[in-house]
């Protein structure tokens, strides 16, 4: 083909050829383009056996490990705070006490609620849940802060923006300033030399703000936090309004914790596993 | 080390033994330092490689002391410069004569006790850091501003500070500050088991999962003498052409971003979103993650149907690089900016398309080839121009050969094991290489006695093209920069790691 003077009209053309790819999803359930994606492994305390520590020798970031008084609550503590979710348990485990699932929503707002627990009491954040909606109605504007990420979270954070997810259509945003965010979304395990420009953009922020830790480094610092480099994601850093760990969670689970913060979506983790 | 040939050197000889690997036609591929054992000296190692399907070059040069002072490399081969300023920061390694002495990977303010990446060294937090200003060339001259971006970026970009020097529109000076993002990757592979490290070698550069646990893969598979089965190794080309293909599909619509074409944007970037989409059918890893280990796969992997999809997506792969190419807003910003000669490609150690759009033809799935492909052609996209358009139009080369690589792993694909036994080998070292879309990594482990990891050693393309990447930037204007940085599909967490 030659070059042409003006081909936008092309483009416009090729454009509206192409329709509408924008998923239907959340209206519509099943549209989420994650189909046989893997999440976060399932853990069933009730086959595992007693004298065997495979999925905890394999587990780097140290989300499994043994209880030193095995209570009620099984032999191991599961902590997907802390999971990158390699799948490598589920395939050590001799028994099946730890299946692959494709539960990837694991937006939570209490960081309790990312560790395995029999009884699942806590209740929804009604107090956060009134104050969000009164502040903002139905929107969010979101500043991105990498605080030392493998760019895996980045990756599935700019396909928020590609047709298929088209986050616009539901009213959030990526903003540059500071002073018109509304939510801190921090990414990556906060190395010594990020820490102060993730400081600074979160104090340069107007009350009322929120933050959201996404991916597992930045919940708990996953297998690249400690060392001489790094902190352990948001622990003891900044106050987390919403925890979304996962390695990375991909632009369909960023989605539902988004709407779960401006209470436009239930929780679906309590305890460790999916209950809703 | 496994397909290399090993020269031993003292500190004096390095300089003339630097020169004869260069006369050669050898090309310096990255430099590191190891501690063989905890509280000796180190060993300094540089590989290069040299003709296509030649073995790799090593030297090595022993230090005598603790505090033993090497001659600096970095104005015989340019590229060497940071390699020498990282061992600087991480193993408190002193170079007579470096042109820029100043700390690169750790920020100045940075006060860790030891050096880092002495294995003495084992904290329990962070090592104390109080920031500090970093050293800027001198500025003589009234007019000229100074304007630093980041590291805190507009957009969802990763963190890196980019400094101009600038008088109105024409950039005379770019002075990026990386490594905001350096995690100590390197220490938390020692004292891993090799089976456990490849989960840490997929989370080094997201975007490159594939290409970096590959060439970790076959790093220990060289250190312990193990070869990963027919089908394994024609799995693992399939896997990493997969990431080429999101990636470059990726790197066109965000090119199109910067040139504001805005439909071309969206095709491109929803191309990579199927691409992604159709990763996770077949691994379960929108990344391709969790599917690589020593010895071949963890699991096989679902084929059917796959070459149907491909096909579908080549078809409008194909309409959308044409019109990309006919194009003349978007052609016009492309062409001309950002030149990058063949010969700084060379000296400051461009890789991947980036030195393939400067007129370097190499690759190392063809030149040194590795899984299968020495029995898959690849075709390897040359440009002469240096621009990047140049630089686009090898990447839209290379998603054309990728395309067909794909689909003659799938006619090929042979039956038969995914897995063959890897046994540690205690004590061993081992070098892998892979072509990722972003250019060579290599790996270098060295296993100490118990059969964990003393040393793991990354290089990554990023690394190679941030330092070449300024080049381009000095004498441009500010209206060019965001296209010109895109044009070079750069990431930080590769480079920083």
């Amino acid at each position: 083909m030659r070059p042409l003077d003006n081909n936008m009209p092309i483009w416009t053309l090729y454009g509206l050829k192409r329709g509408v790819a924008t998923t239907r999803w959340p209206k519509r359930a099943g549209e989420d383009g994650q189909a046989e994606l893997l999440g976060m492994p399932r853990y069933h305390p009730e086959i595992c056996q007693e004298n065997c520590e495979e999925c905890v020798d394999s587990c780097l970031p140290g989300a499994i490990a043994l209880r030193e008084k095995p209570d009620s609550t099984g032999r191991l503590t599961v902590d997907y705070g802390r999971c990158i979710a390699c799948q490598l348990c589920t395939e050590v485990c001799p028994v099946g006490a730890m299946t692959p699932s494709n539960d990837w929503a694991f937006g939570v707002r209490e960081r309790g609620d990312l560790i395995w627990t029999r009884a699942v009491t806590s209740p929804p954040a009604q107090e956060l849940k009134g104050k969000i909606k009164r502040v903002f109605g139905r929107s969010l504007h979101i500043r991105h802060v990498d605080a030392g990420s493998c760019n895996g979270c980045e990756s599935e954070l700019q396909a928020l923006n590609n047709p298929f997810y088209n986050l616009h259509r539901l009213g959030i945003f990526f903003t540059a300033s500071p002073r018109f965010a509304d939510l801190l979304l921090v990414t990556g395990p906060v190395t010594y030399a990020m820490r102060g420009p993730l400081l600074e953009t979160y104090n340069a922020m107007p009350k009322p703000r929120w933050v959201m830790a996404m991916g597992t480094c930045a919940v708990s610092g996953g297998a690249t936090g400690g060392g001489y480099a790094c902190e352990h994601g948001l622990e003891g850093i900044l106050p987390v309004d919403i925890y979304l760990p996962g390695c990375p969670p991909n632009p369909a689970a960023i989605i539902e914790a988004l709407l779960l913060l401006l209470d436009r979506r239930e929780q679906k983790v309590r305890g460790g596993r999916v209950v809703n | 080390m496994n397909d290399t040939v090993e020269r031993n050197s003292t500190p004096e000889e390095l300089p003339s033994a630097c020169k004869e690997l260069l006369r050669v036609g050898a090309r310096m591929q990255m430099a590191y330092a190891w501690f063989p054992e905890p509280g000796t000296p180190t060993e300094v190692l540089y590989l290069a490689n040299q003709a296509p399907h030649q073995p790799f070059l090593l030297l090595r040069c022993r230090l005598s002391r603790m505090d033993g002072i090497l001659p600096s490399l970095a104005m015989i081969s340019p590229l060497l410069g940071w390699y020498e300023r990282e061992m600087q920061d991480l193993f408190g390694l002193r170079f007579a004569g470096h042109p820029e002495p100043h700390p690169l990977v750790l920020h100045e303010g940075a006060r860790p006790p030891l050096p880092p990446l002495d294995p003495r060294y084992q904290p329990a937090k962070p090592m104390p850091f109080e920031s500090a200003p970093w050293v800027l060339p001198a500025i003589h001259g009234e007019d000229i501003q100074w304007l630093p971006f980041g590291p805190v970026r507009a957009d969802v970009l990763e963190s890196a500070q980019i400094g101009f020097l600038y008088i109105g529109e024409g950039i005379l000076h770019c002075h990026p500050r990386l490594f905001f993002k350096h995690r100590g990757m390197e220490k938390r592979f020692e004292g891993l088991r090799p089976e456990m490290g490849v989960i840490l070698a997929e989370r080094v550069s997201g975007v490159d999962s594939v290409a970096h646990a590959l060439a970790y893969c076959q790093a220990v598979e060289g250190a312990c003498e193990c070869a990963a089965p027919a089908r394994a190794r024609y799995l693992r080309v399939l896997l990493a052409e997969m990431e080429r293909l999101y990636n470059h599909l990726h790197y066109l619509g965000h090119l199109c971003h910067t040139t504001t074409l805005k439909v071309g944007e969206a095709e491109g970037k929803w191309l990579e979103e199927r691409c992604k989409q159709l990763n996770a059918r077949l691994t379960g890893s929108r990344f391709l993650r969790s599917v690589l280990i020593p010895g071949g796969l963890r699991r096989d992997l679902k084929v059917d149907g796959l070459l149907d999809q491909v096909n579908a997506l080549k078809l409008q792969i194909k309409a959308y690089t044409g019109l990309l190419e006919t194009t003349n807003s978007h052609l016009d910003r492309l062409i001309t900016t950002g030149e990058l000669p063949s010969q700084t490609a060379f000296d400051q150690g461009a890789s991947g398309p980036i030195k393939r759009a400067s007129g370097i033809d190499r690759d190392l799935r063809r030149d040194h080839p590795y899984a299968a492909y020495a029995e898959l052609a690849v075709n390897v996209a040359v440009r002469k121009e240096g621009d990047a358009h140049a630089r686009a139009q090898v990447r839209i080369g290379e998603i054309e050969s990728s395309l067909r690589i794909i689909e003659n792993v799938l006619a090929a694909l042979p039956d038969g094991p995914i897995q063959a036994e890897c046994i540690t080998r205690p004590g061993r070292e081992g070098l892998g290489w892979t072509e990722s879309s972003r250019g060579s990594i290599y790996y270098a482990v060295h296993l100490d006695q118990s059969g964990r990891f003393a040393r793991v050693k990354i290089k990554s393309p990023s690394f190679s093209n941030w330092r070449v990447f300024p080049f381009t930037v000095h004498d441009s204007n500010m209206m060019d920069y965001a296209i010109n940085e895109a044009s070079f599909g750069l990431t930080m967490a590769g480079c920083d790691r």
